[in-house]
């Protein structure tokens, strides 16, 4: 490869004929830049749903209330599905492939809230301890709400990053009293939340406080919890089972859709990575498909060259070269215009992308191509410049050198 | 030099064979300066090319310095060819693209000599034939005796056994034609083979021996009148 001649021959022949190498050097060119930049929007995509997902934990799995839709056991349809602390606690003790485990009180409606002689209203949410999990809550400051503010019914309060500025300002919070309504609560605690500003505005109080201040029961409006590590079909299998469990328990019957939702992030999540895995093929198939159409086209240039440069091929041939000389001559050329028109396409394809970049949509995210994808994208080039060099190069080392020179 | 016996070569026409040589023997001792005449079909082109290793043959046998050239590899051909045999062709066949120098010393590329070394040993030869003003010139910017004499020493440059040169003054005028031949004359004293193709009396009446072929074989075979002087 070293051989200083060789590449002398190579240049040389490029030179005569500028033209039509950069049309065979550009089919190149193109199709690894098509290839790049498909693939490097595809993973774009990826991450952009992977990045609006990351709010909630993808083995989040969560269940509503219905009402029932067909009469069970005696039972009349259109029966309201009511939880109370007895489902939190089956879920907690019962399965033990639960991780993180919440149930949800909703206060109706905003509720105002006021600190000092500052009121505004935000939505309030009355949680268990394993709600910050669910959430992907992250504490700023203090601590979110735990057991022993369960099990005592404390009047504390963890408060979003957003309505802590506008509620605090440069105050700090901690400590600070807030009414809820007319409640007094205790701030022990501040988060913030990457789901975004609406997620940071909502108030959490413990849920056995609410649960006694606000309805005197012991109602559940939602309940939600993790899977520990799980492949999805034993998600599935296990969503299926606190189906059943929960038919069981308030009569109603396990195919009625409508008594109870039960909703897996992961299958969702899952849904997403299959349409992913077929835009990757996709991409693939046309990148490759771009590649191959440069590939012909380098194959038929190759052809010509060959073709114009049958007597020299003879010449060369009755001065000695061997046919192995004459194929790594048309190789090479082959070689050395795929792999550095292929070069600049991955270069102009990269380039792109970090343009890319810039642009803010929903959905779509950093795009990228990553290193081995380049490596793969480069070896794809060098091997089929040779393929597209071969048949062509094989053809003039079977040139008759006799016939060769007498061709005009 | 060179030794055939029996040699026998047809090619395939659709169904039908034509014999093109029909049975040659033929020696050809190291030094002489021979020319093959003959018309067209008559086979003399096919002898060349089995003479100059570019083509096989089907039965007979070939010695060239005392060694049996059949049935060679591709590869093997061309090593032979290059060490043995040096081309001087009608139509000159230098690379366009190359200098004087470098169609020179193109055979010595394929010998994997170094490029300085074979660019100084082409000066030489180019020095030789009279042509060493003209180095860096490419073929089309001399006339067409200088391109034969580049060939030529393109041709000598490997210090073949054999020149093989193919109607090399087909394409030139009387004077230059008898430059050239005066040029072969020049490179047989000084002890190199040299056989020429032509169709020509006048060029083949300059060797000291022709070789008449008629229809696939040796019609006549004898010295000339300037094989004497």
């Amino acid at each position: 490869m070293i051989d200083l001649d060789k590449w002398q021959e190579i240049f040389n022949s490029i030179r005569r004929h500028p033209l039509r190498t950069v049309l065979t050097a550009l089919g190149v060119f193109w199709g690894i830049f098509m290839l790049v930049l498909l693939l490097g929007a595809g993973q774009g995509l990826q991450n952009g749903v992977e990045y609006e997902f990351r709010d909630d934990a993808t083995n989040s799995v969560w269940i509503r209330r219905g009402v029932t839709s067909v009469p069970y056991q005696g039972l009349p349809k259109g029966r309201r599905i009511k939880f109370t602390n007895e489902d939190y606690d089956l879920l907690a003790e019962h399965f033990d492939e639960v991780d993180q485990i919440t149930g949800r009180f909703y206060l109706s409606g905003d509720q105002a809230i006021t600190f000092g002689r500052k009121s505004l209203s935000y939505p309030v949410r009355a949680v268990h301890p394993g709600h910050r999990y669910l959430e992907n809550t992250i504490m700023e400051s203090g601590r979110f709400i735990n057991e022993t503010d369960i099990k005592e019914y404390r009047k504390v309060a963890v408060i979003g990053k957003v309505a802590q500025k506008d509620l605090f300002g440069e105050t700090p919070p901690l400590g600070q009293k807030i009414k809820i309504g007319s409640i007094m609560y205790t701030v022990t605690g501040t988060y913030s939340d990457t789901g975004g500003d609406d997620e940071m505005r909502v108030i959490y109080i413990p849920i056995s406080t609410a649960q006694k201040v606000y309805s005197g029961t012991d109602e559940i409006h939602q309940l939600m919890f993790t899977t520990k590590d799980m492949e999805l079909p034993a998600i599935q299998q296990l969503q299926e089972e606190v189906r059943g469990t929960f038919a069981r328990r308030h009569q109603f019957d396990v195919e009625d859709r409508k008594a109870l939702y039960i909703f897996g992030a992961a299958e969702e999540f899952q849904k997403f990575m299959n349409l992913f895995a077929a835009i990757r093929a996709f991409v693939w198939f046309v990148g490759l498909g771009s590649i191959i159409a440069g590939v012909i086209g380098v194959s038929n240039i190759m052809l010509i060259i060959v073709k114009d440069r049958t007597k020299e091929i003879g010449i060369r041939k009755a001065l000695g070269a061997t046919p192995r000389s004459i194929i790594t001559m048309i190789l090479q050329e082959s070689i050395l215009i795929t792999a550095v028109a292929g070069y600049l396409g991955l270069l102009a394809g990269v380039g792109a992308i970090s343009l890319m970049e810039s642009i803010a949509v929903e959905y779509f995210r950093n795009p990228r191509v990553d290193l081995g994808m380049g490596i793969i994208a480069t070896l794809v080039l060098v091997v089929s410049g040779a393929l597209a060099g071969l048949m062509p190069a094989r053809k003039a080392a079977q040139i008759n050198p006799i016939v060769a020179m007498r061709d005009q | 030099m060179i030794r055939l016996r029996n040699i026998r070569k047809a090619y395939k026409t659709g169904y039908t064979q034509l014999e093109v040589l029909k049975g040659i023997d033929l020696d050809i001792e190291a030094g002489a300066f021979a020319s093959i005449m003959g018309s067209s079909g008559s086979g003399k082109s096919t002898l060349l090319n089995i003479i100059g290793i570019l083509d096989e043959y089907d039965n007979g046998d070939y010695e060239l310095d005392g060694k049996i050239i059949k049935g060679l590899s591709q590869t093997d051909a061309a090593l032979y060819r290059n060490r043995f045999i040096g081309f001087v062709f009608q139509s000159f066949n230098l690379l366009p693209f190359k200098t004087a120098q470098e169609n020179v010393a193109l055979p010595l590329y394929y010998q994997k000599m170094d490029r300085k070394k074979r660019q100084d040993l082409a000066m030489e030869y180019l020095n030789m034939v009279g042509l060493a003003d003209w180095a860096e010139h490419l073929p089309n910017q001399l006339s067409g005796g200088q391109q034969q004499r580049v060939a030529i020493a393109r041709a000598l440059i490997t210090q073949p056994k054999v020149i093989l040169a193919d109607e090399p003054t087909g394409a030139l005028d009387s004077k230059t034609s008898s430059e050239v031949m005066e040029l072969f004359k020049k490179v047989n004293k000084e002890g190199m083979t040299v056989i020429i193709v032509t169709h020509e009396n006048d060029i083949a009446a300059m060797t000291q021996r022709i070789i008449r072929l008629r229809d696939g074989v040796i019609e006549n075979d004898g010295a000339t009148a300037s094989s004497s002087s």
